[in-house]
């Protein structure tokens, strides 16, 4: 069964050249009578690098544990290069997993951690077997086929000079480029990573992200890769699922998602500062302070909008439309974050750069935003408006730009 | 306060040593007798120290009773035992403490009331079902009653408990099967966890007189306890002192295999939340 797996797998691989190859049918999961995944519907690309991003328990690390086989939906279908696997085992899938916690089996060297799944798969029961493995002749010819791959492993991450180590004699960074080089060995169909980062140090978490991008392109595999930290995901993704409360909110490239969140919590989850939200009645005419200048196009008037200002689209103008005074400042070298109290009980942060010197706490400002990259929210559900703010009297602001990057 | 520093200190050790000092007396004596010549042991007064030291006595326990005998039936008895209940055990415990399944809670329940009931109280069922099996007088009759240890279930589903999860969902993906993980896996990790339940184990079943007793008369099946026993009904029941070189045998590989283990030992009993 594994075998013949493995064969479809491979030869569909290289004959047809199928875009899609992990696809999820209107899965669901319940535990008990809750709900943990609903009705969750994806397709991930050969070859991509696709991030399951989320706050933490909005399912996305049992979206991947159902895409591992290490557990099962209650309801739907997961299906691989056409092939639908769901039952499967995990083995039987022929995935690689990297676990946050690494999951290194601590009585065995890095060498021995390596080369379990190896040998799992290339040798027989007899072959794996203590003391008979250095009495069969095709079992010594394995192993030192397999000892090859594991070196080849080791160097390609770095790690030759830890493979005789037991993984508690090694650091952080260490341990999980050695789960890496295990779940890398054994050519897998896709890697799936489990907020593989997240027990790391800052710096080095900064580095391992290139290095996984890195990993990514050479060995041109389709990866997973679970997250909370927005920032990994836009930075390391070719496309993201945005996953709230068991279902995926968005799902695009990480400009997409940053420049067009399709809810009010894509929004405020996505980008390096929390988003600015005001929200006003929409109007006939121009819309009430501190919106004064500009007019809604596109939502009936009376209807509760929530406007998103992204801190770092706002910016001191001197025509600019929100007055406002400085109550508190955050100085962070290259730029500081500013909350400035604009009347009318609004208050946003805005940053500001700090090459022309730095405003003072109690100091008058006035900040302009690009109207074309307002994003307009519905204030009941949180759904993004197709609307778009106009600005009225000319000079006011600077013309709005309705098209997105 | 200063003054009486030192005299606190002093209180803790001081009472250490008092309670060794009782707990060690009885082997003491028992080491002390069987050194020393047998007109000294019925000396009137009390002599810690032999005068002389009498090797003798360790010679007579091999030739009065066939002590090597009695031994090596303790080693295939409380070898036999340990394998078996490891072999049963490990995987029992493997499932309660990382499987979920249906009465998963309702079965570790019965573990625990199994832990409960000393086996005292099964004598006579389990007498009966062996001789029903045509089983008494043999090596098994001796080693099946134990095989399956609750306690030992519970030890090791404690141990097993604490593994992480991803840790038996890595062995999944690698392609391990369940059974794989046992002994792959789960066991290797557990060894503090064996080491304490082989102690605990060997330990009871070495010094059971009471099944011994009951299951066997053949003297050839006898276990170490059983053998003194046969030693204190020849006529030679004043001959204390083979006697109690004979005792101070058995007791000894208990006594090393303990002390080699110790800090295993109570790794394992700590790691298990399970204190005494």
């Amino acid at each position: 069964m594994r075998r013949l797996w493995w064969k479809i797998v491979d030869t569909s691989g290289a004959a047809i050249s199928l875009t899609v190859m992990i696809e999820l049918k209107d899965v669901t999961r319940r535990f008990g009578t809750a709900v943990a995944l609903d009705r969750i519907s994806l397709t991930i690309e050969e070859g991509s690098f696709t991030s399951l991003l989320g706050p933490s328990g909005c399912g996305k690390s049992t979206t991947l544990r159902i895409i591992a086989g290490l557990d099962q939906p209650s309801e739907g279908d997961v299906v691989f290069a056409g092939r639908s696997v769901t039952g499967m085992t995990a083995a039987e899938r022929n995935i690689a997993m990297v676990f946050q916690s690494y999951a290194l089996y601590p009585h065995m060297t890095v060498r021995q951690n390596i080369t379990l799944p190896l040998a799992m798969r290339e040798m027989s029961r007899w072959e794996r077997m203590v003391l008979l493995d250095r009495l069969l002749p095709s079992a010594r010819r394995k192993s030192a086929a397999l000892a090859d791959k594991v070196h080849a492993v080791a160097a390609m991450l770095h790690i030759e000079a830890l493979l005789d180590r037991k993984p508690n004699a090694l650091s952080g960074g260490q341990k999980q480029r050695a789960a890496v080089a295990r779940a890398l060995v054994r050519d897998p169909v896709a890697f799936l990573l489990d907020e593989p980062l997240s027990n790391l140090d800052a710096a080095l978490r900064v580095q391992m992200r290139s290095e996984l991008t890195d990993l990514h392109r050479r060995t041109g595999r389709t990866f997973i890769y679970v997250t909370h930290d927005q920032s990994e995901a836009m930075s390391m993704s070719d496309r993201i699922a945005v996953i709230m409360q068991g279902r995926i909110v968005q799902v695009g490239r990480p400009p997409e998602i940053y420049e067009q969140p399709a809810t009010r919590e894509v929004a405020a989850f996505i980008g390096d500062h929390p988003i600015n939200f005001l929200e006003v009645r929409a109007a006939a005419g121009p819309l009430p302070p501190p919106f004064d200048a500009f007019a809604l196009d596109g939502a009936e008037a009376g209807r509760r909008i929530v406007v998103g200002l992204r801190p770092e689209g706002l910016r001191p103008a001197a025509d600019g439309a929100l007055i406002g005074r400085i109550e508190r400042l955050e100085y962070l070298g290259s730029q500081a974050v500013a909350t400035v109290a604009l009347g009318g009980g609004y208050s946003v942060r805005a940053v500001l750069p700090t090459e022309s010197g730095v405003a003072a706490v109690g100091e008058a400002v006035r900040l302009g935003f690009d109207a074309g990259r307002v994003h307009l929210f519905d204030a009941g559900s949180g759904e993004r408006l197709a609307a778009g703010l106009v600005p009225l009297a000319s000079g006011a602001v600077r013309p709005a730009r309705r098209t997105t990057r | 306060m200063t003054v009486l520093a030192p005299i606190t200190r002093l209180v803790g050790p001081a009472l250490l040593i008092l309670g060794a000092a009782v707990v060690l007396l009885p082997f003491f004596w028992m080491l002390s007798l069987s050194l020393k010549p047998a007109d000294e042991i019925f000396a009137p007064g009390i002599h810690l120290l032999p005068s002389q030291i009498e090797w003798r006595n360790y010679l007579k326990a091999f030739e009065e009773v066939p002590l090597h005998r009695y031994l090596l039936n303790g080693v295939i008895v409380c070898g036999g035992i340990l394998v078996f209940q490891i072999l049963i055990a490990v995987p029992c415990a493997y499932a309660l403490a990382q499987r979920r399944f249906w009465l998963n809670g309702a079965i570790f329940t019965l573990v625990l009331a199994g832990l409960l009931v000393p086996y005292h109280v099964t004598a006579i069922p389990v007498f009966l079902g062996l001789a029903e099996l045509d089983l008494l007088n043999t090596y098994g009759a001796l080693i099946i009653p134990f095989v399956a240890s609750v306690f030992g279930i519970f030890l090791f589903r404690q141990f097993f408990a604490t593994l992480p999860a991803d840790l038996i969902d890595a062995a999944r993906v690698d392609g391990l099967s369940e059974m794989a993980i046992v002994w792959r896996i789960a066991f290797p990790n557990a060894w503090p966890a064996a080491t304490a339940f082989g102690i605990f184990s060997v330990v009871a079943h070495w010094n059971d007189l009471f099944w011994p007793l009951i299951a066997v008369s053949d003297p050839d099946l006898a276990t170490p306890p059983r053998g003194i026993l046969y030693f204190r009904d020849e006529e030679a029941g004043s001959d204390f002192g083979p006697l109690m070189a004979a005792t101070t045998i058995i007791t000894a590989p208990l006594v090393i295999a303990f002390l080699l283990a110790q800090r295993k030992f109570i790794q394992g009993v700590t790691m298990s939340g399970l204190k005494g």
